[in-house]
């Protein structure tokens, strides 16, 4: 067969259909703006219950990922994320799932070797660089106040 | 092998069965399919069981078609997408049926049919072999890709892997109990494992699509045959995305297959219906489809010849990581009608 390889590549990138960006877009928008509008709702609500503003944010925070957790569990949010793409991975939410569903999904190999060695395997990467970058934040902070 | 094997004594498809989850039996092939289980479960509580019992079911379906016991078979080649096959060894070679675990990613079907063939032709001793392949997308999602409850967008040329299986029952053609009307198995040309380049796990039929290409190209070409002597020229999983790449390929290469081409992974699954994308895939996709739509066609003498092609993309996860591009392979096997005498 007369096969060009990079010719062939060209073709299959030219050709293969494309993600419809501006509806996911539009989507991300609505259901994203949709989860931060839920949160400022709970946010004004646990402050009109009297907690400080620290806590209410802590407490938004938590009640967000609860739910995620939740929809997760029930078999909801894949079908609910299929639509709303960024809308639901960019917040907290989307942390969340990533964490629920490899723990889901490996609770037939048992607790340890199964929800325990895998629960990260989504979550693994954003966990560790934000550790990293955290420490070298500081430590970037702490050479800074030396000499300042 | 660079030549088409053809087989003096054919060798007939004497009972076949399929069988598949809930997506696929909504879909547009839904009413052919013999048993079909809407939870993909099977009676069983972890995904991989789910599929050893997919493969259990779907070869007891076609040993019932037979009216046959599991001891009846000599000789089973079976696989799956799960490492070891253990969906096939767990599921329906459990039964202590000599066994051979085939490994060739969605092309495990036509793999099967052409080594079951083979094996038949060379030797007498053997009356009767099986070839059962399942996929299971639960089970396949788990080991290749992201956890099921994980949410995320699919990129359109992803591909769906279906839940599903095909049982083949075959024998030597002259055997008394191969009913008349079995298709036969008279050629067959195994694939060559071609490197597509295409480095991106989410559009299998553009790795694929070359093997197919190839494999099509040295048949015509080494047979003498050309497409209108087929009524049908079937890729196992190429996709919406991978049939046009194909037809393109070829078309380059001077061969025009005159609208005869069908593709299983786009016959499986309703587009606009279900999360597919570019179509269905896995080994149960093809077996599955051939066992339900384009056997009953033969045996009813609606079609007289087809060209069989599974397809495969020959993918490691790991390997995808490393940078590795994906090699697609596409054995094939000319399937004839046994209502018009079959061989040519």
């Amino acid at each position: 067969m007369n096969f060009d390889r990079r010719r062939y590549l060209e073709r299959v990138k030219e050709r293969e259909s494309k993600s419809p960006v501006v509806k996911n877009c539009f989507f991300a928008y609505l259901f994203g703006g949709g989860i931060c509008t839920l949160g400022q709702l709970l946010l004004s609500l646990y402050l009109f219950a009297g907690l400080s503003e620290r806590d209410a944010g802590t407490l938004v925070a938590v009640t967000l990922i609860f739910l995620s957790a939740l929809l997760t569990g029930i078999g909801v949010f894949d079908s609910i994320a299929r639509i709303a793409g960024a809308g639901t991975l960019v917040p907290v939410t989307g942390f969340a799932n990533a964490v629920v569903s490899p723990a889901l999904d490996n609770k037939s190999e048992g607790l340890v070797m199964g929800v325990g060695a895998k629960i990260f395997t989504v979550a693994g990467p954003v966990l560790l660089y934000a550790v990293l970058s955290g420490a070298l934040y500081g430590v970037i902070h702490y050479v800074v106040a030396l000499f300042s | 092998m660079r030549t088409v094997i053809r087989f003096p004594v054919p060798v007939s498809i004497y009972a076949r069965a399929s069988a598949v989850g809930g997506t696929e039996s909504d879909g547009p092939l839904g009413a052919l399919f013999d048993f079909h289980d809407e939870t993909d479960r099977f009676g069983a509580d972890t995904w991989e069981q789910s599929e050893e019992s997919l493969s259990r079911t779907v070869l007891n379906l076609a040993l019932a078609r037979a009216g046959e016991s599991q001891d009846a078979i000599d000789l089973l080649f079976a696989g799956d997408l799960q490492n070891q096959c253990v969906a096939s060894s767990g599921g329906c070679a459990a039964a202590g049926i000599p066994y051979c675990g085939l490994y060739g990613a969605c092309s495990t079907s036509g793999e099967g049919l052409l080594l079951a063939s083979l094996a038949l032709s060379a030797s007498p001793a053997l009356s009767r072999a099986a070839v059962v392949t399942t996929s299971h997308n639960a089970a396949a999602e788990r080991q290749f890709r992201l956890p099921l409850e994980y949410g995320g967008q699919r990129s359109p040329t992803a591909q769906w892997t279906a839940t599903a299986g095909g049982a083949f029952l075959l024998c030597h053609a002259s055997e008394p109990f191969s009913p008349p009307s079995a298709p036969r198995i008279t050629a067959c040309l195994p694939g060559a494992a071609l490197d597509s380049g295409v480095t991106d796990g989410a559009n299998m039929g553009a790795a694929m699509a070359p093997a197919a290409a190839d494999t099509i190209l040295r048949y015509f070409s080494l047979s003498g045959e050309s497409p209108s002597d087929f009524d049908r020229i079937v890729t196992g999983d190429l996709g919406a995305e991978g049939s046009a790449l194909l037809l393109e390929l070829l078309r380059e290469n001077g061969l025009d297959l005159q609208g005869r081409h069908r593709d299983c992974g786009v016959l499986l699954f309703d587009p606009l219906k279900t999360d597919v994308h570019a179509g269905g895939s896995g080994c149960g996709c093809s077996a599955s489809v051939l066992a339900s739509l384009f056997l009953p066609a033969l045996e009813r003498g609606e079609l007289n010849r087809i060209l069989f092609l599974a397809t495969g993309a020959l993918m490691s996860p790991s390997c995808l990581l490393q940078g590795e591009s994906i090699r697609g392979i596409a054995p094939l096997v000319v399937l004839e009608s046994g209502k018009t005498g079959g061989e040519k």
